[in-house]
């Protein structure tokens, strides 16, 4: 188990430094930083004066080696942008999102598993129905327009809700809702397929026909095998949310992290959106490891194979 | 289940609902917002609009340009002479205060020029400041700014884009540290800075008699909100009272619903078409005059103007925004006609028209109209859709020769600004005409507003004439803002807080 984990463990390594460098090549090719950080009302004199001073203009393998020796060290350098250290940057902005992530998630497991279980005690029932409407609904609606209806209707007409920002718990209710509203079909359908599998295993009949009680056959026996691929799942939802919520963040004006990466790149904020990768792929690679161990726990075989 | 799911919302809704706090004007507090991330307070490390417009609050120059009549007043100057060519001497304003407490006087005027012109200090926008070569203390209250050449928009840019700061508090906290906790002598003091996201401004009332005036409303809230249908739920959730830049169909709207105030305004942004007359790309259509021309005649610009941009906006016919000084507007006109557009097309030796790659950056609908219309006249163009950055780069290779791009001139209202900047061989001149050249070198190192004019009217007809440019409107702004606010928008795309009251 420990040779696996540090396997693992290595691996991830390996493929974090990889996705930093192709994000570093990819931001070096797709245009001139001087340029961006220059501005649009820059002269040419501005941009060559830019390029000297961050050192645009040297070999591109020397400034990777460079970015990568500091980052190491645990220096993530100056924003371009915000002139301010990327470190202390990112932290503010990561608050906005682990809270915003934590949240959504929460809330996506907590409303799609038991409509997934009911959903699968009566299939084809009509709650089985509202559930496919629901999910079917969650995955079909892009999540600015979901959001933009929720302020219409929560800020605008009954002005329940802030439509912005992130000062206080109520402002953070809505993007929640739309953010987690997005991961739940996927878990949803995931805990129905699963459940309608187990339910129908011999080993569920066994159980009951030992007489273990209803719930203890649903909750004991059966969700916790089909929920195992809904943990994995959950998992890579939670990464995609603290890296994707762009759209959620830019619409509540969150300034999270996920909103700062998507700016960061139009701007050429390098040491920003390298920092931000970094941590990004760090967090699937911790949510991949938390899963399999959960997994492990849920699921004794997995501990042993 | 159900009752109690039902009474639960009901709870939350109630317990939602208290406490919501409105903008108006009882707490004597602007909400307003900002679309961008502004990268800094800091004035001479920012390149943004809003810092800009941050930066009016907060500091003061040494001139001030009055709105109304174009003319100079003196702000932190009380009075200003050209002492030769290149030294510009003021007296300055006695017993003004900075919001720490500092005293305003020469040392600061020097510390602050001399810092923002050091090359080591890498000012991101140099060229706003790299024309002085130093400015000398003569005395407490007398400091002579010296110029590296006869700059005739001296007044103009320090006007604009010098703001006077505290020396020994600079000194202390730098680039940095003004970012967080910006001081100045202006009518608002910064209370709070949540870089990027937040900013908050407390009236000073302790602030000069200047021409700016001192500001009526006590506190303006400054949130980043990025997303313009945000901006207005904010707006009608009496979150906010003022927003800026919005887009003018839904501008229309809310005018219609006459629950706010619209404002449009121009701003000093115009769009143009540019060409690579000069074959820096290779060999191309665009080094016949007659191509050019047909350009000029196929795009229906007033159409463009009437259904897309609407508002204030107008047409330009020259290289230049129309009160810019030294802006030429009697040049040749380019009027829609698509018949002397094939013709003229047809006398360069392509009657079928040609197929090209076309570039743009911004307000794709406006560019895909423009490749509509020389679609008609037989020009077909493959629209390569880019970031600014991107495309500058291109151009600097010589690339990118036939576009849709756009350019505010720092709202400096100077040709020297906006033609010189793109006809004096630059990487982003495709024209180069040794003629216009001269002539626009000759207007940016004179002081004597005639000679700079005649100058500038010789380059300007010839841009005209060759068809170098197809100029093409100017741009303009709405602000929408409560019934509560008063407040008159001006063209050079400043908000003026200090200017604001309550109706």
């Amino acid at each position: 188990m420990l040779a696996f984990a540090l396997k693992r463990l290595g691996l991830a390594v390996l493929v974090t430094f990889t996705v930093s460098a192709i994000s570093f090549s990819l931001l070096h090719l797709s245009g001139d930083p001087a340029t961006a950080i220059a501005g649009e009302n820059a002269t040419e004199a501005d941009i060559a004066a830019i390029n000297e001073q961050y050192g645009f203009d040297r070999p591109f393998a020397e400034q990777y080696a460079e970015w990568l020796w500091n980052a190491v060290q645990g220096d993530f350098g100056q924003s371009y942008y915000f002139k301010l250290p990327v470190a202390e940057l990112i932290a503010d902005r990561l608050s906005v999102t682990m809270t915003l992530g934590v949240c959504a998630i929460s809330f996506a497991l907590l409303t799609a598993v038991p409509l997934g279980v009911l959903a699968a005690i009566r299939p084809n029932s009509l709650i089985d129905r509202i559930a496919l409407f629901i999910s079917v609904a969650g995955q079909a609606m892009p999540s600015f327009w979901f959001g933009l209806i929720m302020i219409v209707v929560f800020s605008i007409k009954f002005r329940l809700l802030p439509p912005s920002g992130s000062e206080t718990w109520r402002h953070f209710i809505m993007p929640t809702i739309v953010l987690g509203y997005y991961a739940m079909p996927a878990i949803m359908r995931l805990t129905r397929a699963g459940m309608l599998e187990v339910l129908n295993a011999d080993y569920v009949r066994t159980a009951r026909a030992k007489g273990a009680g209803a719930g203890r056959v649903l909750f004991k026996h059966a969700l916790r095998n089909a929920i195992v691929p809904v943990v994995s799942l959950s998992a890579v939802q939670m990464g995609f949310m603290l890296g994707g919520s762009i759209v959620v963040e830019s619409i509540f004006a969150l300034h999270g992290a996920g909103y700062l990466a998507w700016e960061s790149i139009g701007r050429h904020d390098l040491p920003t959106v390298q920092a931000l990768i970094l941590i990004f792929s760090c967090f699937y690679i911790l949510f991949t490891l938390l899963s399999d161990l959960a997994n492990a726990w849920l699921d004794p075989r997995i501990r042993v194979g | 289940m159900k009752p109690i799911i039902a009474t639960g919302a009901i709870a939350l809704a109630a317990a939602l609902s208290s406490g919501q706090a409105f903008a108006n004007k009882a707490d004597d507090t602007l909400h307003t917002a900002f679309s961008k991330e502004l990268e800094t307070t800091d004035f001479y490390f920012q390149s943004a609009r809003e810092g800009t417009i941050l930066a009016r609050q907060v500091w003061d120059g040494l001139v001030y340009r009055d709105q109304k009549t174009g003319e100079y007043i003196g702000n932190l100057a009380s009075s200003w002479e050209w002492i030769d060519d290149t030294t510009l001497e003021f007296k300055l304003r006695e017993g003004i205060k900075f919001h720490n407490g500092e005293e305003f006087d020469a040392d600061d005027v020097v510390y602050t020029v001399n810092y923002v012109v050091d090359p080591d200090n890498h000012v991101v926008v140099p060229g706003n400041v790299n024309w002085m070569e130093s400015a000398e203390k003569i005395d407490k209250y007398t400091v002579r700014i010296h110029t590296k050449g006869p700059f005739p928009a001296a007044l103009e840019y320090l006007a604009g884009l010098v703001s006077i700061y505290p020396n020994e508090y600079y000194a202390e906290v730098g680039p940095t540290g003004m970012g967080q906790k910006p001081v100045g002598t202006g009518p608002y003091m910064v209370e709070s800075v949540d870089p990027g996201k937040h900013y908050v401004l407390k009236k000073y009332d302790d602030y000069h008699e200047s021409p700016k005036g001192k500001a009526s409303i006590g506190t303006i809230d400054i949130r980043t909100i990025p997303d313009v249908n945000t901006q207005m739920a904010e707006l009608f959730s009496g979150g906010i009272d003022m927003i800026w830049n919005v887009p003018s169909d839904q501008a229309t709207q809310l005018k219609a619903m006459d629950q706010f105030t619209v404002s449009n305004e121009s701003t000093m942004r115009i769009g143009y078409i540019t060409m690579d007359a000069a074959g820096r790309g290779g060999e191309n259509p665009f080094q016949k005059k007659e191509v050019r021309e047909a350009v000029g005649y196929a795009i229906d610009r007033q159409a463009i103007v009437d259904n897309l941009l609407q508002g204030s906006s107008k047409v330009v016919p020259s290289a230049c925004y129309p009160s810019q000084f030294g802006c030429e507007q009697d040049v040749k006109a380019y009027p829609y006609d698509p018949e002397k557009a094939k013709e003229l097309l047809a006398e360069a030796g392509y009657p079928d028209g040609f197929t090209i790659d076309f570039y743009a950056y911004r307000n794709r609908p406006y560019a895909e109209a423009m490749m509509a219309y020389l679609a008609e006249v037989g020009i077909k163009t493959d629209l390569n859709y880019l970031q600014y950055s991107a495309l500058r780069e291109m151009q600097q290779k010589g690339d990118a020769g036939f576009g849709f791009l756009t350019w505010g001139s720092n709202s400096i209202a100077d040709v020297s600004a906006i033609t010189s900047l793109f006809f004096k061989f630059g990487n982003q001149d495709f024209a180069r005409d040794e003629e216009v050249k001269n002539w626009l070198d000759a207007g940016d190192t004179t002081v004597d507003g005639e000679v700079r004019k005649e100058n500038y009217s010789k380059a300007l007809k010839k841009i005209a004439d060759e068809a170098y440019w197809i100029p093409l409107f100017s741009y303009n702004t709405n602000y929408v803002f409560t019934k509560e606010v008063d407040f008159s928008p001006s063209p050079d795309e400043i908000v003026r807080f200090f200017e604001m009251s309550w109706k």
